[in-house]
């Protein structure tokens, strides 16, 4: 029934897809990552408290892969308008190298107030970045991946130009908080990306964004017609990736303490698009879910701690990575599991009949 | 009409044996049984018509024929030899071409590929393309089209293509022809055109399955039918023993009253509704390459027919109105007040509601639930921020779901998985909750079972009759005249005539100005 093409009769069944059963294929393959761990290391799930800080394997998944959440969250909402955002990668640059200018430049580093002055610097770049590419798209009508491949491009440049081509370190104890810091025994990152995670779930599922948004995406003709104003849409959902790249250069810039223009955030576009994908919202846009998207995140961060602690050398990780998301994505298919599933079929009752046998009619009286 | 076909064909006493012969077909899907135990039987050489309303299994069908979907039980037997088709391959190897409603062409490329590819003769590894234009062209003559075999496949119209699919089905394999719906988006001469390679087909001792929503047609040009209802077989009948009235109560059971009720035309007091300032009047409005200018008064509690044949004109009168199309000139006054319709929005704000012709591509999110269908239209024009509270929601399409007797009857189904028919009355819905002051319905009752058609027939009718305008379009003259108290002609991108519907407009009359562009 999965593969049911769009044009059938009513008597040809009516698909409900609970949002359960939407996020069973991500949930059951993280869980199989995890386990697969805990084959190798058996205390692969231990949590132990140290200093009042919670320290573990699932604690490191969850810290290291917070800003990955962020930007795959911001993704997920684009990729829903049938678009997509390369620039991310970018603006992490460009939001960190902004925010460490800042403190290294300021008079004290080290106060609050220096801290909260880089970060909403670095969220109103970010703002006028997402406005740009939201302008291009729905103003512009340039293809949402030419229109932000130029800011991919340009905008890491622009973060050199920040960091003058070095890495900037900064000393600042309110800062490193945003990245390296705990609350309430927690990582600060985690506990920050939950609430936007939150925030955004409840925004578009309690009004009416989350529709209107996979409205427009599923058919942007028909929702014309209907009155949706689009092009504000549009021009939101770039504004909100380009905030949760900036909230995730924070994070990653303060978590080291330091803003390096050239490799921060490379290629985190790609693995958010995959964590989008891994978490079932189609490229082709219409229906999003977030939590099948932080699903998706957390698979993919999850495969980045899995080269390290299996000790998988590293000129062989990315192929590792590769074969495993390749693997992911079969599992995923209903297409192809539909395929196995098949030929399971097919075959078993064949191996109990004798060669003259049928298989074929056997199927059809089954 | 209703002359069968005088040729002698295959009946139940001996004769040829059948080439494809289905027996206790059943299908099961999720919650439906949709088909219980049907069976088929396909003659070398006839047409066979299958009947049934939206929902009474053609489509599933037809899709285990062909090997979309496999069958839950039964047997299929083609030319005598058992089958369970796994795949549309399957069937294809066994005998069994598919034309479906939308042509399953590539565009982009020539007549001659189009009908070759995946068999192109080759040479040396190569496609051999003398060799390959040569053949197309044979197999054209052979069914006596004159086609241009290295002509781009888009160059020519939806009827030639769907020819061409004809030709292609019938070169991979010659057994057994499916052709689902291919005139719903046909005129009336290129339905001739289709009927008259339909027959040739026949006459070369193809069996054909012939699957359509226009009762006349079936008399045209079929020799059996069979009829589905609620996924079960009705049954098999020569058309000789049906008349139109006989085959639609075999299709609906015992509800021909509905379609009784409306055989009255329902224009007393037009003369009154024409009085006063119009709801909407457009002068002289107009948008190059689209519509030539034209004039158009729609007073409230009036239907306006819209008639002409496909690509008239008709649908564009309808979307300037709506602002889908920005005009180039002209004015629209809605109750005296001169406005610009620029875009749907504005066209919305002032009342007016537009039903798609496409409710596929223009009309419905395919993804999204009937619910969320049915609500879209208020929820946009609310914008996002003042969502419809669920439980507003729930009982919005509890209501209109029962109103227009949507099925099946779950607000959460996904509309892509409705019924034409039930597709189109979640579109309704949608606008009629709206209430809308003009409903703009772009040909409402297209390839959809008489049953839906007579309900919406009779919506319309009762929108009129509360005061709601409608503005008709629809290809099928019959059910113009009948809803409408007036009808505007279409010819040529050009609005040729305004009659008032009384006594004295009749079909022909009506096509006459149609073809001719002038009312005599």
């Amino acid at each position: 029934m999965t593969t049911q093409p769009a044009k059938s009769e009513a008597a040809g069944g009516v698909g409900r897809r609970p949002a359960g059963h939407r996020l069973l294929w991500p949930a059951l393959i993280l869980l199989a990552l995890l386990l697969g761990n805990l084959a190798f290391h058996h205390d692969f799930f231990s949590v132990r408290v140290r200093d009042g800080h919670l320290y573990g394997s699932l604690i490191d998944i969850l810290q290291f892969g917070a800003p990955l959440i962020l930007v795959a969250l911001g993704m997920t909402l684009v990729i829903a308008t049938r678009g997509i955002d390369l620039s991310v990668g970018s603006t992490v640059a460009i939001a960190g190298a902004l925010a460490c200018g800042h403190i290294s430049t300021a008079a004290r580093p080290g106060s609050v107030a220096t801290m909260l002055t880089a970060v909403a610097l670095a969220l109103g770049v970010a703002l006028a970045l997402g406005l740009a590419n939201g302008f291009l798209v729905s103003g512009l009508g340039v293809q949402p991946i030419v229109a932000t491949l130029i800011l991919m491009v340009a905008g890491r440049g622009v973060a050199q130009l920040i960091t003058d081509g070095q890495i900037i370190t900064v000393t600042s104890a309110p800062y490193k908080m945003i990245g390296g810091g705990y609350w309430l025994t927690f990582p600060f990152a985690v506990l920050l990306a939950a609430g936007l995670v939150a925030l955004t779930a409840f925004v578009t599922r309690r009004s009416a964004l989350g529709m209107l948004i996979e409205s427009v995406g599923g058919n942007p003709a028909a929702s014309r017609l209907v009155g949706i104003r689009a092009g504000g849409l549009l021009a939101l959902v770039y504004v909100v990736s380009a905030l949760c790249a900036a909230v995730a250069g924070l994070m990653i810039s303060s978590n080291v303490s330091s803003a390096d223009g050239n490799n921060a955030g490379l290629w985190i576009e790609l693995d958010a698009i995959l964590a989008v994908v891994v978490g079932g919202t189609a490229l082709t846009g219409g229906r999003f879910s977030v939590g099948g998207t932080v699903l998706g995140a957390l698979i993919i961060q999850t495969l980045s701690t899995t080269v390290y602690t299996l000790g998988v050398p590293p000129e062989t990780s990315l192929v590792f990575k590769a074969f495993v998301v390749i693997v992911v994505c079969l599992v995923q298919s209903p297409v192809f599991r539909a395929k196995v599933l098949r030929r399971r079929r097919t075959t078993t009752p064949r191996s109990h009949t004798t060669a003259g046998a049928a298989p074929q009619q056997q199927e059809a009286g089954a | 009409m209703a002359s069968p076909s005088t040729t002698p064909r295959p009946t139940d006493a001996g004769g040829p044996r059948p080439v494809l012969e289905a027996q206790g077909i059943r299908k099961q899907f999720p919650g439906v049984l949709a088909l219980d135990g049907v069976a088929l039987r396909l003659f070398p050489g006839e047409v066979h018509a299958l009947m049934g309303e939206n929902g009474a299994g053609k489509s599933t069908l037809i899709k285990v024929l062909t090997g979309v979907h496999p069958a839950d039980g039964g047997t299929l037997v083609v030319d005598g030899r058992p089958h369970a088709f796994a795949d549309p391959l399957q069937a294809q190897q066994a005998g069994i071409s598919t034309v479906y409603q939308e042509v399953n062409l590539c565009p982009n490329i020539s007549v001659a590929e189009n009908i070759l590819i995946g068999r192109e003769p080759r040479r040396f590894g190569l496609i051999h393309w003398s060799a390959m234009r040569q053949r197309a062209a044979e197999l054209l003559t052979e069914l006596d089209l004159d086609l241009d075999v290295t002509s781009l496949l888009d160059s020519h119209s939806l009827a030639v293509q769907q020819l061409v699919a004809i030709v292609r089905a019938v070169d991979v394999s010659a057994k057994v022809l499916v052709l689902d719906e291919p005139t719903s988006s046909l005129d009336r001469e290129e339905v001739a055109q289709l009927f008259t390679l339909v027959r040739r087909l026949r006459d070369r001792g193809v069996a054909i399955l012939f699957v359509t929503h226009f009762i006349d047609q079936v008399f045209d040009l079929c020799d059996r039918v069979t009829v589905l209802r609620n996924g079960q077989l009705e049954g098999e009948y020569p058309i000789g023993e049906l008349t139109p009235v006989t085959l639609v109560q075999r299709m609906i059971g015992g509800e021909l009253a509905t379609l009784d009720q409306l055989s009255g035309r329902s224009h007393e007091g037009a003369a009154v509704r024409a009085a006063g300032v119009p709801f909407l009047r457009a002068r002289q409005l107009t948008r190059t390459g689209s519509i030539e200018p034209y004039d158009l008064d729609i007073h409230a509690g009036e239907v306006i027919g819209l008639a002409g044949l496909l690509g008239s004109g008709r649908t564009e009168v309808a979307r300037l109105l709506f602002g889908a199309d920005g005009a180039d000139a002209g004015e629209v006054s809605i109750e005296g007040e001169k406005v610009v319709l620029r875009t749907p929005r504005h066209a919305i704000a002032r009342g007016i509601a537009f039903c798609s012709e496409n409710r596929k591509s223009e009309g419905l999110v395919g993804e999204l639930t009937v619910r969320e269908n049915i609500i879209l239209a208020l929820q946009a024009a609310r914008g996002w921020t003042r969502p419809l509270a669920r439980a507003t929601q729930d009982e919005l399409a509890r209501h209109w779901i029962e109103a227009l007797d949507i099925r099946p009857a779950d607000p959460e189904a996904q509309v892509r998985h409705l019924s034409g028919g039930n597709q189109q009355k979640v579109l309704l819905a949608r606008w009629l909750l709206t209430a809308p002051r003009l409903l703009i319905l772009d040909e409402p009752t297209r390839g959809i079972d008489i049953g839906a058609k007579a309900e919406i027939q009779k919506l319309v009718a009762r929108l009129a009759g509360e005061g709601t305008s409608v503005l008709f379009i629809s290809a099928e003259l019959e059910e113009v005249l009948r809803l409408s108290h007036r009808i505007a002609v279409l010819r040529d991108h050009r609005m040729v005539a305004t009659l008032a519907n009384d006594d004295t407009v009749t079909p022909e009359r009506l096509l006459t100005t149609i073809a001719t562009g002038t009312d005599s």
